[in-house]
């Protein structure tokens, strides 16, 4: 009983180091992907850690409107994507507490760090931050649904809404391809897509302040603050994406507590991650951003997604 | 669409011999900077000669992306500002605005030969002065309008790349 404990802490404490360093690593992943197919050689994949040690000693400015709130959102982006790291079933389904995270509670702790970044937009008194968050509690509440009747439906064919077990189920399954796991899926893609402000919704890469939603909100951001909330993002994008990888392909997590096992669980989290990542940027490539009246259609095709997968998971149980 | 991928990576690199080559002199920023620059552009008054060759700098052909530099979207984000142009009387207060939203250590660049001395545009009404008279400039780049490869290498003089 005790080394199992101690094991969940030691898997914990892997997938941690693992985040901290893969959340700017599958930027500089991506940012890669891009340039090459740009028909350029594009930055180093280690770049984002460089911008982020430097951004670490720069002087940290404050808008002169602006309150705690503006100085607390960074930290909270980062505590929540740390604790989701630790508590969520990525590398191994036995980490601290495995037994008591539930999907639900997952989300909304995700959630915590978007309204607070939500909330900082609007504290620093800009025209363009308001304009930023206003856009991203449009694209969130609509998002939000999407990813829970997403959740709701492989909860259901799986019988429960505890993620590690949820997880587990997809490895005990001999057949991955039920109508409602893919519709689930799928559905679920494009929300992770939303959250994280990649497009064809929200543009990572634009200086033009008419297309701008996550850039937008970050405008008054400096140094310190800004590379916690760059790592932030960066991990959580991570976070959604193993998460995402993990409930479509299953295979290779630690399924039982032991070093080779989480050893394992890492190496096939980092390639599975990193098979995601190049596929999100391919696909980023080859998509235009959306028109922003446009957004609401596609989250609401995948909520639709969503509620057709509900059905089939009742229909067909 | 592979294969003139392909094609155009191998006719690129005869092209890239000027920019590959190391930089040779460093800013003495570099250390600080530790291969990572970013960089806010302010058009001051440019006739937007120096936008164009600025543009080019990060298109596939001279690509200064790969040696770390990068434009950002707020002079809160940047490292450095990239100033173009004579600095007119409608700018001056926005450019000084600019400068001021920065986070200390900042850096100005003076882009092309007006920001220098006000090249073409040098006592007309409209004319404040040269990026010299509003700014502490400190590095410039030549030229009118000055070379992609000019401001890749001067770039470059920063990130160490």
């Amino acid at each position: 009983m005790k080394s199992t404990l101690l094991w969940s802490g030691i898997a914990s404490l892997a997938q941690l180091i693992w985040l901290v360093l893969a959340g700017p690593l599958a930027l500089g992943l991506m940012r890669k992907v891009r340039s090459v197919i740009e028909g350029r050689d594009g930055a180093r994949v280690t770049q984002p850690l460089r911008d982020l040690r430097k951004l670490a000693a720069r002087q940290r400015t404050r808008p002169t409107d602006a309150t705690w709130i503006f100085s607390a959102a960074p930290l909270v982006l980062v505590a929540s994507a740390l604790v989701l790291g630790a508590l969520s079933p990525l590398a191994s389904l036995h980490v601290l507490m495995s037994s008591r995270v539930d999907v639900v509670a997952v989300l909304f702790v995700l959630l915590l760090g978007s309204v607070a970044l939500l909330l900082s937009a609007l504290d620093t008194g800009t025209a363009f931050a308001g304009m930023g968050s206003s856009r991203a509690a449009m694209v969130g509440a609509m998002t939000e649904p999407a990813l829970l009747v997403a959740i709701l439906a492989m909860s259901l064919g799986a019988g429960t809404s505890n993620l590690a077990r949820l997880v587990d189920a997809g490895v005990a399954t001999s057949t991955l391809a039920g109508p409602a796991r893919i519709l689930a899926l799928v559905s679920f893609f494009i929300a992770v897509l939303a959250e994280t402000g990649r497009l064809p919704v929200d543009n990572p890469a634009t200086h033009l302040e008419l297309t701008m939603i996550h850039e937008a909100m970050i405008l008054e951001y400096a140094g310190p603050d800004l590379a916690l909330i760059t790592w932030g993002e960066s991990m959580r994008l991570v976070l959604l994406v193993g998460l995402f990888s993990n409930l479509a392909l299953p295979w290779g997590i630690a399924t039982s507590v032991g070093a080779l096992s989480l050893g394992v669980g890492l190496l096939a989290l980092t390639l599975k991650v990193a098979v995601v990542a190049i596929g999100v940027s391919l696909f980023e490539v080859t998509t235009a951003k959306l028109r922003l009246f446009r957004v609401p259609e596609l989250l609401a095709g995948a909520f639709l997604l969503g509620v057709l997968s509900v059905i089939s998971a009742v229909a067909l149980r | 669409m592979t294969f003139r991928i392909a094609v155009r990576a191998l006719t690129r690199r005869s092209r890239d011999a000027e920019i590959l080559a190391a930089p040779t002199t460093l800013h003495p920023s570099a250390a600080r900077l530790h291969g990572s620059l970013q960089v806010r552009h302010v058009d001051a008054g440019s006739c937007n000669g120096c936008e164009l060759e600025l543009t080019s700098c990060f298109s596939p052909v001279y690509d200064v992306e790969r040696f770390g530099a990068r434009l950002v979207a707020s002079p809160r984000h940047a490292d450095a500002i990239i100033v173009s142009g004579p600095v007119t009387h409608n700018l001056h207060e926005p450019l000084r605005k600019t400068y001021d939203a920065m986070g200390e250590p900042r850096l100005v660049i003076s882009l092309g030969d007006c920001a220098h001395d006000c090249g073409e545009f040098r006592g007309a009404y409209g004319v404040a002065g040269s990026v010299d008279d509003v700014l502490a400039v400190d590095a410039h780049v030549p030229g009118c309008p000055p070379h992609p490869t000019d401001i890749v290498r001067v770039l470059r003089s920063f990130t160490g790349q």
